[in-house]
């Protein structure tokens, strides 16, 4: 059966909008080098790494061997995975497992992206099907636009209601000296941008960012030598349902792909009232809407309820379930590099090493990571050893 | 290392082009023959890793076109995007974590991208790109360095070819099998010093996919498993003038790992058949110096000396190898379908007889920088 | 010249090569723009567990993971499920160029199937276009079909 794994060390660029200062192989360096002294370290105690990006951002092909000076990956095993958007939680699982499975002990766990680099928008255009989607699609934005449009018609929830997502994380970005966007945001600011597709304006969507990020897993009875406080795996949960976009579209649904991974997730991590047991979460939350409707998905509340939910405050800083202390994706989006970050300001919640941005006595964190064909991954972190 | 096993594999037959199948086509083709193979249902698989590369496939998160074919729709599912050995090393990883069993599928189609375009990707985009330089002429400066190093003729990496070819006449699934001499090697068109056509392999379309299982699904599936003895991979540096190209390096390390893993001391004597993926000739020879099976420099009498070739002491690439079809990501897990057939005393007309242990690598990168080694055994 | 880590102009390299593809359609995939050509109407597939029929055609019915093969006729009109009209500039990676501004782009559940299919809709004033809104495809040009999915030019609102 599995070993039991915990996240014993985190590191992160600054993020810009654009790196020109450093390759990607040496923005990698930046990150790999901040989670070995986090963890006290050296990079011959590393006994494998994952890495993963989405190739069209910068055009490398095999990033895993272009990188390896950056990573540290040099005589050592090293592995890609890559599934778009959750890309970053995808290389927290896999490394999960690279230590889960009793194979090796230390494992690095690397996402980057210099979205600087490429138009994104046209990137992004290529993961839809080439022959039946690309002629149309214009990128994620106008099928969350749909998503929102959905949302809003079936529950009555505002413009305004999202806005408030906004502001709250980019006010808590104020508390995160990592964050890109790092400026007081009001709901009034993000009603005042410019409308890019109903009803998603400017100030509802993330930014594009350059960064990395790196956190390193080790086993049982490896890892508590490491960290006075582990983060543990209690779950690790996936679902890729949509392989066609015109399957995917059935918004009153909900997030499908939230609903089951996040089922899976409280079962293997036994919680039956995520609300009352999970203290914080860092949720992949590329635009405003997502931090009403997907809460729904994952539980925190009843269908309908989030714009209450949120307007109450209970997921500011301060309430009942803080989402995002970080500032989020709304703040930050280094695509590759996105989801990881998640995992590792959950770990950073857990390890109480969130200086201004601490959540007090955390004992669970979640984190996810959405992305590709309205894909989830959820990962549960927690204080105690499962 | 004797809990996991490998109880189903099904391939395409490797075809230059197939034009009346998309990736989703082929990947449910091999996902249902794998199942098949196994004797097992959809419903019995409770992890997928899917294998691809955007660059190939010409699509950014190219794993997103062959999730419902593989059955993915509502397991847990990952996307290894590198060679199919590395999928299957994750796929087992989940299986050792306590999934009861992983589907692996690969799909490449070389036709339908520009290979020279694609492989110049793997290149530093400063320094290198613009110059060109792509996996052919890599491989023949690669080659170059290797044969001076050792004086090897290019006749003696000719053999490799003309053995391979003649090997796949009895292999259905691969794409040239073919009665050649060296001397049509020699004769055959230039591509890059030293390299000529029936050096280089050839450009495929295809799909593969295996079922890895712990013990209780290896005890109710139909087929005579290939456990798992022993994995692992190693990458070496990245820029080609920052390595010695003649010395694997990265291969032998993660051979030595998995032997000891496998607890096999001297691989020549305790390794039945070899699995190694040569898309070009020299290959084979260089990656056989890695793994230890013969010394530096000698790699190319093996072939002379009667070692690789059908009938001899550790026969290498039965299959016919990469040279004979090389669907790129799907030629490393081609290597392991073949060990687990061999071990598993499926593999028909080119079957070695009493093959108790067999190897099987793939790698990734420039040149071979990056290397996975498995060992499969058909006894616990 | 200095020998010390002097910050100078930091310099890129650019690389705008385009990378070209000839992806294959498959058989149900190249049957549904022959039904374009010689029909102008669409095809769909039904699936024998859940019954529910795609479109574009495909070989397998994701949730059920069962084969597909009944090929069903459908018309040429559908409905807006929904749509967004697109105001932001980007590269179109079709053409390396930017895409022409403002272009709506829509869902649209054909009659007969049951996911949606998407396309352009050739109306980008927010005030006539609305969900639930019936359209009908407008083809090429018989002679000017290509088998690709610009032989539809657009779909057009009829009610």
């Amino acid at each position: 059966m599995a070993r039991r794994v915990a996240v014993v060390g985190t590191g992160q660029t600054y993020h810009k909008s654009h790196r020109p200062d450093v390759t990607s192989r040496e923005m990698i360096h930046e990150a790999v080098t901040a989670a070995l002294a986090d963890a006290e370290l050296t990079i011959r105690e590393i006994d494998a790494i994952v890495i993963g990006n989405m190739d069209h951002f910068e055009s490398i092909n095999y990033v895993d061997t272009y990188s390896v000076e950056g990573s540290g990956g040099v005589m050592k095993p090293i592995m890609k995975v890559s599934t778009g958007g959750t890309t970053g939680a995808t290389v927290a699982i896999a490394a999960y497992y690279h230590v889960a499975s009793g194979l090796f002990d230390r494992v690095l766990a690397i996402g980057f992206e210099k979205n600087s680099e490429s138009d994104t928008t046209g990137a992004i255009i290529t993961c839809s099907d080439p022959v039946w989607d690309r002629f149309s699609y214009s990128g994620a934005i106008p099928s969350l636009a749909t998503e929102a449009t959905a949302y809003m018609e079936k529950y009555g929830a505002t413009q305004e209601d999202a806005a408030l997502i906004g502001e709250r994380d980019r006010n808590h970005a104020m508390n995160n000296p990592y964050a890109h966007l790092r400026r007081p945001f009001t709901v009034a600011d993000i009603m005042n941008s410019p409308m890019l597709a109903y009803p998603i304006k400017l100030g509802d969507i993330c930014p594009r960012s350059d960064g990395a990020c790196a956190c390193i897993l080790a086993a049982d009875g490896v890892a508590q030598k490491i960290a006075p406080k582990p983060a543990w795996f209690k779950a690790a949960a996936v679902r890729h349902t949509y392989t066609w976009f015109g399957d995917s579209t059935d918004y009153n649904k909900g997030l499908v792909s939230m609903q089951r991974a996040s089922k899976d997730a409280y079962a293997q991590a036994g919680i039956t009232s995520p609300v009352d047991e999970i203290d914080v979460a860092e949720l992949y939350l590329p635009y405003t809407w997502a931090g009403l409707k997907w809460i729904e998905d994952l539980g925190f509340c009843g269908p309908g309820e989030a714009p209450k939910f949120v307007a109450e405050k209970n997921t500011h800083m301060g309430g009942k379930l803080p989402v995002n202390p970080s500032g989020g994706v709304i703040s930050t989006n280094c695509i590759g590099a996105t989801a990881l970050l998640r995992v590792a300001e959950a770990a950073i919640q857990v390890m109480g090493k969130g200086g201004a941005r601490q959540v007090p006595d955390v004992r669970n964190a979640l984190a996810t990571g959405f992305g590709g064909c309205f894909w989830t991954d959820v990962v549960i972190l927690s204080s105690e050893k499962p | 290392m004797d809990n996991a096993a490998i109880v189903g594999v099904a391939q395409t037959k490797y075809e230059r082009r197939k034009k009346d199948q998309i990736f989703a086509d082929l990947v449910f083709d091999v996902t249902r023959a794998a199942l098949d193979d196994a004797g097992l249902g959809i419903d019995d698989i409770d992890s997928v890793v899917t294998v691809s590369n955007d660059f190939f496939d010409g699509r950014t998160i190219s794993g997103m076109a062959v999730g419902d074919a593989c059955g993915g729709q509502d397991k847990n599912i990952s996307t290894v995007s590198g060679d199919g050995t590395f999928g299957a090393f994750y796929g087992l990883m989940r299986v050792l974590s306590g999934y009861k069993a992983t589907i692996v599928v690969a799909h490449c189609k070389g036709s339908e991208g520009s290979l020279p375009l694609a492989t110049n990707g793997m290149f530093d985009p400063i320094f290198q790109r613009h110059l060109g330089i792509d996996a052919i002429s890599s491989a023949a400066i690669q080659a170059n360095v290797y044969l001076t190093r050792y004086g090897i003729r290019e006749e003696d990496i000719a053999q490799v070819s003309v053995k391979n070819h003649g090997n796949a006449r009895r292999n259905p699934f691969a794409q040239l099998p073919m009665e050649i001499t060296v001397a049509d090697v020699m004769k055959s068109r230039k591509i890059a010093e030293p390299l000529k056509l029936l050096d280089c392999c050839p450009i495929s379309d295809g799909a593969a996919a295996i079922i890895i299982a712990g013990e209780e699904v290896v005890a109710r599936c139909k087929t005579k498993p290939a456990w798992i003895k022993g994995v692992a991979h190693c990458s070496e540096d990245y820029l080609l003038g920052d390595r010695d190209l003649a010395n694997p390096v990265a291969l032998r390390d993660a051979a030595r790992r998995a032997y000891k893993m496998a607890g096999i001391r001297n691989p020549l004597a305790e390794i039945d058949v070899a699995e190694v993926l040569e898309p070009f000739s020299y290959m084979e020879p260089l990656w056989l110096e890695g793994l230890d099976i013969c010394e530096p420099g000698k790699g190319f009498r093996m072939i002379d000396e009667g070692v690789t070739v059908m009938g001899g002491k550790l026969p290498v690439n039965p299959s016919g190898g990469a040279l004979s079809a090389n669907p790129v990501l799907v030629a490393g897990l081609a290597r392991l379908i073949e060990a687990s057939l061999q071990v598993r005393g499926d593999a028909g007309a080119r079957q070695i007889k009493g093959a108790g242990t067999a190897l099987a690598h793939g790698f990734n990168g420039p040149c071979g920088q990056s290397h996975c080694v498995w060992i499969v055994g058909g006894n616990r | 010249m200095p020998t010390e880590n002097a910050q100078g102009e930091l310099l890129k390299v650019t690389f705008t090569h385009p990378m070209p593809y000839d992806w294959s359609i498959g058989l149900y995939g190249s049957r549904f723009f022959q039904e374009i050509k010689e029909n102008r109407r669409f095809i769909g597939i039904r699936c024998h567990g859940c019954g529910l029929v795609y479109v574009p055609p495909r070989r397998v019915c994701g949730p059920c993971f069962t084969e597909l093969t009944e090929l069903v006729p459908l018309s040429d009109t559908g409905v807006i499920t929904a749509f967004s009209v697109v105001n932001y500039p980007f590269i179109d990676p079709n053409t390396g160029a930017q895409r022409p501004i403002p272009y709506t782009y829509g869902y649209i559940r054909l009659d007969g199937a049951d996911n949606i299919f998407s396309h352009i809709i050739n109306e980008t004033d927010l005030n006539r276009i609305r969900v639930g809104m019936k359209v009908r495809a407008v083809f090429r040009e018989t002679e000017k079909m290509e088998g690709n999915i610009q032989d539809i030019r657009h779909f057009q609102i009829i009610g």
